[in-house]
């Protein structure tokens, strides 16, 4: 979790403005602001959270990505983050569409399906693949559309999105990813983290 | 009981002029010496300026006791928290009941018709009067809320936290219909007399006390009273075949009613409701509410209700949407109770605590930041 934040802070001009979609507890938002001069906002769907959230100050919304991305205008952040919560939509498809509107850049970050204890775990015992990162049982997962980090490359390719930098997470490894070893490290990454640019 | 007579001329809304007008006021807790820890709070329709303790008038707790104290949400040991009587009010402030010196009555309906934008002008002077530059926070439920939209909107960068609490930036079309029915239940009661009633004598107190019982419902939730009263019988085993208060929930709203006309006066009821219903601030800024908060660097924090159907969190939802279409710093969480409008006065424990961090941790970081 440390190293996904040093990666997107490091995306992260200074004096930007920030919108974290799903920003949970806060935790990514709060690093944001004792590391950068950011000016950083956030939505959340759960109230529990958001209440969390508002009890440290922090200028969050209570509020459905899905439904709610509509109401903030045409690139009226610098950056928009969606942190390992794409698989979580009904459409991930529209809320990236979403995410690049109002972002002028895009940063997403995904639990890698491709990673080879995911595939092993299908292969070997032929059961949905339970890891650390994906802990839940087929039955009371969040995660409707999981994908690979070479889904995700293909998904941008093909909707004509730009990727800026792709970084692999392998444990507290970070590494770039590029056309040449895109399938290695979709073997080997646990997350991947993008900069996307419409 | 606190008071400034305001001599400057108050360009009303209406058109009128009003001058050297009675303003009632009072404080909790401390200014301090930077005299940047003051938070104005606005009272909704029945409040009053006694927000904390003990009202001394009616000698029961303040309106917002839950939340304004030492130690509460608004912490008045950390705080220095304003409340004042809204013009039109009944506790002090510039309002029908001012007996008028020439002719030794109440004013009654010779009172000019009043505005939110009106109330909030007025209340305005109380800040030069106590030398406070900037606010801290300015909160406020209901038509308190409305006043905390009209007040950022009239006086931008005045306070720096905005709290509208339950409430809406343009009155529907079902709540001017709910005041209606209150305004008519007092206007047919014969001892309304055109409002030149006597307060002392012939009061329109039965007119008020269905007003009072019929908007007393707006403000809980189908679920809460249900869960509540349900079909209990008051002190009886079985119906009564009669018109009495067979049930718990007649007795309840018959007590409501009788205990309001005690405290309250029916020409202000009339007048505040009125202004409630005048509050349009989206048509004020020719359509676009954004407009309202042009530029603004005040942070907003904005709270509904689930059970809340008088101002449900879709109008809430409306500031939300105006401010983030301006980038403005702003909040937004939707609380969980049944308990209805009534919600935010009332011990909802998440609601508190979640105002008392926002807070006390946004206070500290101004103060370390200087954001």
């Amino acid at each position: 979790m440390k190293e996904e934040f040093k990666v997107i802070s490091k995306f992260i001009e200074e004096k930007s403005r920030v919108l974290d979609v799903g920003c949970g507890d806060g935790i990514l938002m709060e690093y944001l602001l004792k590391n950068k001069v950011v000016d950083v906002r956030g939505l959340e769907i759960s109230k529990e959270k958001v209440k969390k959230c508002l009890s440290k100050g922090l200028a969050v919304i209570e509020g459905n990505a899905e439904n709610d991305l509509k109401q903030f205008p045409d690139l009226s952040f610098d950056y928009v983050i969606l942190s390992q919560t794409l698989q979580a939509f009904m459409s991930p498809e529209n809320v990236i569409k979403n995410l690049l509107r109002v972002g002028k850049k895009v940063i997403v970050t995904i639990p890698n399906f491709g990673h080879w204890k995911v595939r092993l775990d299908l292969l070997l015992k032929g059961e949905m693949p339970v890891t650390k990162n994906l802990p839940y049982q087929w039955y009371n997962t969040p995660n409707l559309h999981m994908c690979t980090i070479q889904d995700f490359y293909n998904f941008c390719n093909n909707k004509r999105v730009n990727i800026y930098k792709s970084i692999s997470l392998n444990g507290e490894k970070i590494s770039n990813i590029t056309t040449s070893n895109l399938k290695y490290k979709n073997l080997i990454s646990e997350l991947g983290i993008f900069l996307l640019e419409k | 009981m606190k008071n400034i007579i305001i001599e400057k001329t108050l360009k009303l809304d209406c058109g009128k002029e009003i001058s050297n007008f009675p303003l009632a006021y009072e404080t909790y807790g401390n200014l301090n010496e930077k005299k940047d820890n003051a938070i104005l709070i606005f009272h909704a329709l029945t409040g009053d300026q006694y927000a904390s303790g003990i009202n001394p008038i009616t000698k029961k707790e303040g309106w917002w006791n839950y939340a304004v104290g030492p130690g509460k949400a608004f912490d008045t040991d950390k705080f220095f928290v304003i409340c004042a009587n809204v013009i039109g009010g009944c506790m002090g402030s510039y309002g029908p009941g001012i007996i008028d010196p020439l002719t030794n009555k109440p004013i009654g309906t010779n009172f000019p018709v009043i505005t939110i934008n009106d109330m909030v002008n007025a209340q305005y002077n109380l800040l030069d009067y106590l030398k406070i530059e900037k606010l801290f926070a300015v909160a406020g439920g209901s038509m308190g809320g409305m006043q905390v939209l009209q007040f950022v909107s009239n006086f931008p960068n005045k306070a720096r936290v905005a709290l509208p609490i339950a409430c809406t930036a343009s009155h529907s079309a079902q709540n001017i219909a709910f005041n209606e029915l209150g305004r008519q239940a007092i206007m047919s009661d014969s001892n309304w007399n055109e409002g030149l009633y006597d307060e002392k004598s012939t009061n329109p107190d039965k007119g008020l006390a269905v007003a009072r019982m019929a908007a007393h419902i707006t403000y809980l939730s189908k679920q809460g009273l249900q869960e509540k009263f349900g079909r209990n019988l008051q002190e009886r085993s079985d119906f009564k075949f009669g018109f009495d208060a067979d049930f718990q929930i007649e007795s309840y709203l018959r007590y409501q009613g009788s205990v309001f006309v005690d405290r309250f006066d029916a020409n202000s009821y009339l007048y505040i409701t009125r202004a409630m219903d005048y509050f349009d601030l989206t048509k004020q800024y020719g359509g676009n509410l954004s407009k309202a908060f042009k530029d603004t660097k005040t942070k907003f924090f904005i709270i509904s209700f689930t059970s809340d159907w008088l101002y449900p969190t879709s109008e809430n939802k409306e500031i939300v949407i105006a401010l983030n279409a301006i980038g403005a710093d702003v909040g937004f969480v939707e609380i969980k109770t049944d308990k209805g409008h009534d919600s935010f006065l009332l011990d909802v424990p998440d609601f508190l605590s979640t105002i008392k961090n926002y807070l006390n941790t946004t206070y500290s970081n101004i103060n370390e930041r200087r954001i």
